[in-house]
């Protein structure tokens, strides 16, 4: 078992995501979120980038992104698999790209946040130390029995975010690993060993506009050391990061709750930060999902955010609202959104200030 | 017959035709029968090297009589689904490098069938697989993974946990069923009269 001694100190916040539902963004939380609209109007596209680091203090500084949500969402990680562990799954071919993760992770950790994360090696001696989560951890790096879990359950149980691993094999990427618990309504344990797309299936227009052909092909020549990101986005009602299909049936009565007195404390976007990584020796691509919420009332803090997220809400084709699960809320939250929205021009692009 | 156009991950049928082979593995039930005897007529090379797993269909469909009558080195009619996979399971401890396998039928007969080849390392491209008869389907109930077999509303009620769920088409290789999904889970009690939409 992976004995969490959580240290939250002075920078974590300890909340929940479930139940009583304390979680909330610090003021520089809301400054730094990653506001997923770079104009104002959404159709997919293949908005895929380099992913390299910017922005000191945004989302996008290191590789992978540590916020003071970590130690509560790695609690909230351990419940959800306490009760259904199908969310975690690999299939047996994966192991290989298990270890490639978590060389990926410590190394990049390690470099990025010095001051929660060490790692030192010797060969295959590796040591690890994840401070916030208060673990202490010698292994031999390869060796699975060195480990309290498989190489990419352990190591995912300490990152924020899903993560799924593809396997690539007749000009195809197949995902046969995954760690899913802050997922936007998939199953891994359904989709494990579908392809690109047989996983996208249920995906509305995208396959018509050709988006997954051209997504699959710039994929397929990730090369090691040029990873690449892209956000993705939705909404949620409360701040749950555990909206899986597994248990709709508890969450989903949270849709009808809305009144314009509470939509804006309850109604959240929902965007994910999606990094795709090649790995060395398995070939295999890492796909990091990290989900961050943002509610409605914190959002309209930023004039440019409030206006767009009206207009955004407000044009988006109705298969697209259907397919991430609030049609049946949209004219509420547009009615809530258009008192932040004067009808002035917005900038370009996604940050806050610009 | 063919089913209408959908997403990527519903699984889509051709046309059984002989391919050369060391040996000829032939898989089917109900109305497949007829799919078998095709394939036999189009491949007269089969019949000796040929092993047919036969059972009667979700519809209840026994065309064992035309298995019978197709000379095949080996055919054996077995009672339900999960007696000819039992059958199965043996006959591919032995299964040699360069069979040629066929899967002829309903869609849970072939799912299951392709799901078993596949656990033993045959690439789900290289098995041929023919739709006939029986349109009813095999979903998984994406909240108590439970299976239920030959679904033909929708929604209907799972079988294991009792919730009522829509049935969508998309489909797991490695499960062999369709997903269904909670109907009511945003307004509970408020679920549409079912609708026969598989046969």
């Amino acid at each position: 078992m992976l004995d969490l001694k959580p240290d939250f100190g002075g920078f974590f916040k300890d909340e929940t995501f479930v139940g009583d539902f304390t979680f909330a963004n610090s003021p520089s939380a809301v400054r730094r979120f990653p506001f997923p609209f770079d104009r104002d109007q959404y159709m997919y596209s293949v908005n895929i980038e380099p992913h390299v680091p910017t922005r000191p203090g945004s989302v996008l500084e290191h590789a992978f992104d540590i916020d003071e949500h970590y130690v509560s969402e790695m609690r909230d990680r351990a419940r959800v698999l306490a009760r259904d562990p199908l969310r975690c799954q690999s299939l047996p071919h994966m192991e290989l790209a298990g270890w490639d993760l978590v060389e990926l992770i410590m190394e990049s950790l390690s470099r990025d946040y010095p001051q929660w994360f060490t790692l030192e090696r010797s060969g295959n001696d590796w040591h690890w130390v994840n401070k916030p989560l208060g673990i202490d951890q010698r292994f031999t790096f390869l060796d699975p029995s060195t480990l309290p879990y498989g190489p990419m359950e352990y190591i995912t149980r300490q990152m924020q975010g899903d993560f799924t691993l593809q396997d690539e094999r007749d000009g195809n990427l197949w995902v046969d690993a995954g760690m899913v618990t802050t997922q936007a309504d998939w199953s891994l344990d359904f989709d494990i060993g579908m392809n690109f797309f047989e996983w996208h299936a249920p995906v509305p227009l995208a396959h018509e506009k050709g988006i997954f052909d051209r997504a699959l092909k710039f994929l397929l020549k990730l090369q090691h050391g040029a990873p690449v990101r892209r956000f993705n986005w939705t909404m949620t009602v409360n701040p749950l990061l555990d909206t899986a299909p597994e248990t709709y049936p508890e969450w989903g009565p949270s849709k009808t709750t809305l009144t314009q007195a509470n939509l804006g404390a309850k109604q959240h976007l929902r965007v994910e930060l999606q990094s795709l990584f090649r790995l060395p020796r398995s070939n295999a691509i890492a796909f990091s999902i990290r989900a961050y919420l943002g509610s409605f009332q914190d959002l309209v803090t930023v004039p440019k955010w409030g206006r767009r997220l009206h207009r955004v809400v407000r044009d988006l084709h109705p298969d697209l609202a259907a397919y991430k699960g609030f049609l049946r809320n949209r004219d509420a939250m547009v009615e809530w959104l258009s008192k932040y929205d004067d009808g002035a021009p917005t900038s370009p692009g996604i940050w806050p200030e610009d | 017959m063919s089913f209408p156009p959908s997403i990527k991950s519903r699984p889509v049928y051709g046309v059984l035709s002989p391919r050369p082979g060391q040996a000829h593995l032939i898989i089917a039930d109900g109305e497949g029968a007829g799919a078998v005897a095709d394939l036999f007529a189009s491949g007269p090379g089969i019949a000796e090297r040929a092993h047919v797993l036969y059972t009667p269909g979700p519809n209840g469909t026994d065309d064992w009589a035309v298995i019978a009558g197709l000379g095949a080195a080996q055919a054996q009619r077995a009672a339900s689904v999960p007696t000819l996979l039992f059958r199965l399971a043996r006959v591919l401890l032995d299964a040699k490098a360069g069979t040629q396998c066929y899967l002829a039928g309903s869609e849970g007969l072939i799912g299951q069938a392709e799901r078993d080849l596949m656990a033993q390392g045959v690439p789900h491209q290289d098995i041929q697989k023919e739709h006939r008869g029986s349109t009813v389907r095999r979903v998984q109930c994406v909240h108590c993974k439970g299976v239920t077999e030959n679904v033909r509303t929708d929604p209907f009620q799972c079988s294991h946990c009792g919730l009522h769920l829509f049935v969508r088409d998309h489909y797991s290789r490695r499960l062999a069923a369709f997903q269904g999904v909670c109907i009511d889970a945003e307004e509970p009690g408020n679920i549409p009269p079912p609708v026969e939409k598989f046969a």
